[in-house]
């Protein structure tokens, strides 16, 4: 055959050819190919093991993330961060090209932490990597102490580290590898036999959301706990505009978070993104540990509260006392508008109990719950929460599945709303349904991560954003006789 | 052309020092390296003296992307009907999913298809290799979006790294479903940026499209394509119907908004038009060599730079598209003078620093020029050579120029030259903001635009005019 003969026309598909697979798309036939598919993923709502360690290293004052591997994974970290948060996103990298590939990264390294060290003056660089680096095998520890005893940084410079390549779990786990090596590090030769702070330590975990680490740092404050909040982004990723960049504007000091293994307690307020973290306090901190579920809802608010009530022997205030009152107002005045309705929701296994939990506790039916890395523990624990309810009949869990799976639910099993960070948009537009955005990233609307959505006063902003987008469509959509002043 | 008015104040020497200053601050091996890629402007200099396209000074906040981004994220992602697989692990497809701003025409998961598509790569993928796994995905894909009009495979760093042989797959592939499968290895850790991801891009576009389709309408004298745009906020949309009112017709634009077989028609145009030169001129180049079509930098940033490139056009074709160019530049006057009537009183005699990449740092500024806003300082993310050569002339005497400038180095500059206003990336974008300085994101316009063409200038304008001129910035600094 002549090359001549190879070229082929353009072609166009015919109208009755698209509309054919726009409809064959919303069947139960297609949802069923879509379930059989083994190797692709489509629309996944889940990111990479670094990003989460960059969440924890940012989290410390005067911390610099310092990621070792490929100059473009530094870029999309960093990116991913200010389109969230809306923030700067300070961390550095050591930009390993072929030659890294070839003879290891460790050249990089060093000129790396010379360089972020004398240039950007931090107290402490924590280190991870990128996927380059752990396939060819990098020997983190190794090359960090020879950067010291060669000179390239101080010797009592902190250098945590933690492995996190991208081809293992996911977003979460690199904050948890991140989180306990640093904790690691800094409460080395920090024990003291018999010494106890008196201070709560709390780990807020993968949590994008600002408002919800200040709304726990307000009650903690309001039930008269002295505490640490470790890897605490609230000020860094949420610093006030004055004129004046700083580098560091924020986060856990360091001498408290190596005070923080002579603690009298240390809560978790996300289990699945602090497990080995947690597992490794269980064994080195003296005080009482305990792993709350993120506090969404009216119940689970109460439990973190009395947990810590418990713990540090402190009566619950009037005020809290007051807040949980208006919350529980807020819910039965409203109640009306979410009982029944459907929901679909995807993210992070954490924030995926803590918002069953609270839709629950409205009345409303989480009816299909998909988490796109997780396992089946999680599915389990997720199984006897719906258990709990009458509201769980019918619900349906998917783990490891992903947002084109999820659209395929949608127009089979329609819902009333979704509810999931902004890259659920795409099925939501599809479902014709609304998308409550709650989770990581929030890239498409504003200041959502500023309002917290756990605590009582949290419950009230999500059940007004819910229930009051519902009304909205119900005005905008009606017939005009159906168009009323109350609702 | 004549040379820039000179800007009060900026002189090679306090540039100079500024930069000597600036560097004062870096450890001696970084201060070396970074040292040939900061000067001030020459203009009748014929070549740039600032280096570029060498590797990122580890340690240093670099803003550049690497070679998969460029692939994925620039050139391929943009091709609406085709599906571009993100091959290894989750990060990369899910950080380039839909931030790049290109849109597209079509029904999405139907015939466009704006989604992450990946083998998000497990521990197995890496021991085992992940070629298995990409054959059937490819066959995933196919079944579930058949009216694509054909697959790329964009690979990972990791990929590259264990040796899987993605080019074999794509070609088995391509054979079992009788369609486009083409393999792009544009590992991450390959080159010193996103550069060197356009041109394996570009490579896999010479060696597996262009050429491989034809039009099935008769060449036509005005037909044309638009290389190098990649429709960030509409601005295909916006420059098309300027070159379509000029009587031109515009077969297949790379990539934005594009159609994988007109593009790989693109062979039989009689002029390629070039908005980003530096990741589409090896394209015009190859077109050029194999089928003798001719190639023009245009620019459609601002009213100036229109009527400039419109009238180039023009002398490429005959007397018809000349009478309609002329046509076109006065119709749009009076609109343009409104704009700048409205606009420029607010924005006469302030100055602006660019830090982007592409073609905006010299792009832009005509459109800059024209609302009376000086561009005090310019820099790209990953140029080359060339694209300091195109700036130099678009700078006045003294500016600053800088490649690949660190955040750190940044920041000094605009400490030093307090511009009213700083366009560049979102990485920048609140440093600069916090410091109480107004800014632009360069890349994405903002989440705003077309800021191309005429449409696009009334945008524009009004965009820089609200960034600078913002209530907001007057509440920064506090009376208490």
């Amino acid at each position: 055959m002549s090359a001549e003969a190879a070229v082929k026309f353009v072609t166009e598909h015919t109208p009755e050819e698209i509309e054919r697979v726009k409809n064959w798309i919303n069947t139960e036939e297609y949802k069923e190919k879509n379930f059989a598919r083994t190797s692709l993923v489509v629309n996944p709502a889940h990111a990479c093991q670094p990003l989460g360690a960059q969440m924890v290293a940012t989290g410390f004052e005067g911390a610099l993330p310092f990621i070792h591997g490929s100059q473009g994974c530094a870029s999309y970290f960093r990116s991913t961060f200010s389109r969230h948060y809306r923030e700067p996103a300070a961390a550095t990298c050591d930009a390993m090209t072929e030659d890294g590939a070839v003879f290891g990264g460790q050249n990089n390294l060093f000129e790396g932490l010379q360089n972020a060290y004398e240039i950007y003056k931090p107290k402490m660089i924590p280190i991870f990597t990128t996927c380059m680096p752990e396939v060819i095998g990098d020997d983190l520890t190794a090359y960090t102490k020879n950067a010291k005893t060669q000179g390239f940084i101080p010797e009592d410079l902190p250098t945590p580290y933690a492995n996190t390549p991208s081809f293992n779990g996911s977003h979460i786990h690199g904050y948890d590898s991140m989180l306990m090596s640093i904790l690691q590090t800094l409460t080395e030769g920090k024990k003291v036999e018999g010494k106890c702070t008196g201070k709560l330590n709390i780990i807020p975990g993968f949590d994008g959301n600002v408002g919800n680490l200040r709304e726990y740092k307000r009650i903690i404050e309001l039930m008269g706990v002295p505490y640490t909040m470790l890897a605490d982004v609230s000020d860094v990723f949420d610093s006030g505009c004055d004129g004046e960049y700083k580098l560091y504007p924020g986060g856990t000091k360091l001498e408290d978070a190596a005070e923080s293994i002579n603690g009298k307690a240390t809560i978790a307020m996300q289990k699945y993104a602090t497990a080995n973290t947690m597992k490794w306090i269980e064994s080195e901190y003296d005080g009482q540990k305990a792993i709350i579920p993120m506090p969404f809802g009216v119940k689970k608010t109460d439990e973190f509260i009395l947990k810590l009530s418990e713990l540090f022997g402190k009566p619950i205030p009037e005020a809290l006392k007051a807040e949980r009152a208006r919350a529980v107002d807020a819910m039965t005045d409203a109640h009306q508008y979410l009982h029944g309705r459907k929901f679909a929701i995807a993210g992070d296994p954490d924030y995926l109990i803590g918002i069953v939990t609270f839709l629950l506790e409205m009345g409303a039916r989480p009816w299909h719950i998909l988490c796109s890395r997780t396992t089946k523990k999680f599915q389990k624990e997720m199984q006897s929460l719906l258990d709990s309810s009458v509201f769980g009949e019918g619900c349906s869990i998917y783990i490891n599945k992903d947002l084109w799976h999820m659209r395929s639910l949608l127009v089979t099993d329609p819902v009333d709303g979704i509810i999931g960070d902004t890259h659920a948009k795409w099925a939501a537009r599809d479902a014709k349904i609304p998308l409550f955005r709650i989770g990581f990233p929030i890239i498409d609307r504003v200041n959502l991560h500023r309002t917290p959505v756990v605590g009582y006063n949290g419950a009230i902003s999500m059940l007004s954003m819910i229930a009051n987008k519902f009304l909205d469509i119900k005005d905008e959509t009606c017939s005009d006789q159906w168009f009323e002043m109350m609702r | 052309m004549a040379e820039r008015k000179p800007i009060k104040g900026m002189t090679i020497e306090r540039t100079e020092k500024l930069i000597a200053d600036t560097l004062a601050e870096l450890p001696e091996k970084a201060k070396k390296k970074r040292a040939p890629h900061l000067g001030a402007n020459e203009p009748s200099v014929s070549s740039c003296a600032v280096k570029s396209n060498k590797k990122v000074v580890p340690g240093i906040m670099s803003q550049r992307g690497c070679a998969y981004a460029g692939a994925k994220g620039v050139v391929w992602g943009p091709i609406r009907d085709m599906i571009h697989v993100s091959h290894g692990p989750i990060g990369c497809g899910v950080y380039s999913w839909g931030t790049r701003r290109n849109l597209m025409q079509g029904i999405p998961g139907v015939t466009s298809f704006p989604m992450d598509f990946t083998s998000d790569f497990q521990e197995r993928d890496i021991v085992y290799g992940g070629d298995i796994k990409l054959e059937k995905l490819l066959h995933e894909a196919d079944e579930l979006f058949p009216l694509n009009k054909g697959l790329s495979v964009l690979s990972e760093c990791p990929v590259g790294l264990i040796g899987d042989d993605i080019n074999a797959v794509a070609k088995k592939v391509a054979k079992d479903l009788d369609k486009l499968v083409v393999p792009c290895n544009c590992e991450g850790f390959r080159g010193v940026s996103q550069s060197l991801g356009h041109h394996i891009s570009n490579d896999s576009i010479r060696d597996h499209i262009i050429g491989k389709f034809q039009f099935k309408e008769e060449v036509g004298p005005y037909d044309i394509a638009l290389i190098g745009d990649y429709n960030i906020g509409g601005d295909v949309w916006a420059a098309k119907p300027i070159l379509e009112e000029i009587g031109l017709n515009v077969k297949s634009v790379w990539t934005g908004d594009g159609e994988v077989e007109k593009i790989g028609a693109t062979h039989a145009v009689k002029l390629n038009l070039i908005h980003c030169y530096r990741s589409m001129n090896y394209m015009c180049k190859v077109m050029e060599e194999k089928w003798n079509i001719p190639w023009l930098e245009y620019n459609f940033f601002g009213p100036t730079k229109i009527e400039e490139s419109l009238r180039a056009i023009a002398e490429r074709f005959d007397d018809k598209i000349k009478k309609n160019v002329e046509k076109v530049i006065k119709k749009y006057k009076a609109e343009m003078q409104a704009v700048l009537d409205e606009y420029k009183p607010r924005l006469e005699g302030k100055t602006a620093m660019l830090f982007v990449g592409g073609l905006r740092p010299r792009h832009t500024i005509g459109a800059y020029e024209d609302l009376g806003i000086q561009i005090t300082g310019a820099g790209y993310e990953f140029a080359h050579q060339d694209d300091y050569d195109r700036t130099a002339p678009e700078m006045a005497k003294g500016t600053l120029i800088y490649d690949d400038v660190s955040e750190f180095e940044l920041e000094k500059f605009v400490e030093e030259l307090k511009p009213d206003l700083v366009g560049s990336g979102i990485k920048e974008k609140y440093v600069f903001q916090k410091a109480g300085i107004p800014f632009r994101q360069m890349h994405s316009w903002d989440y705003s635009g077309p800021y191309h063409g005429y449409e696009g200038f009334k945008v524009f304008a009004r965009d820089i005019d609200m960034a600078i001129n913002s209530p907001t910035w007057g509440l920064v600094k506090s009376p208490f």
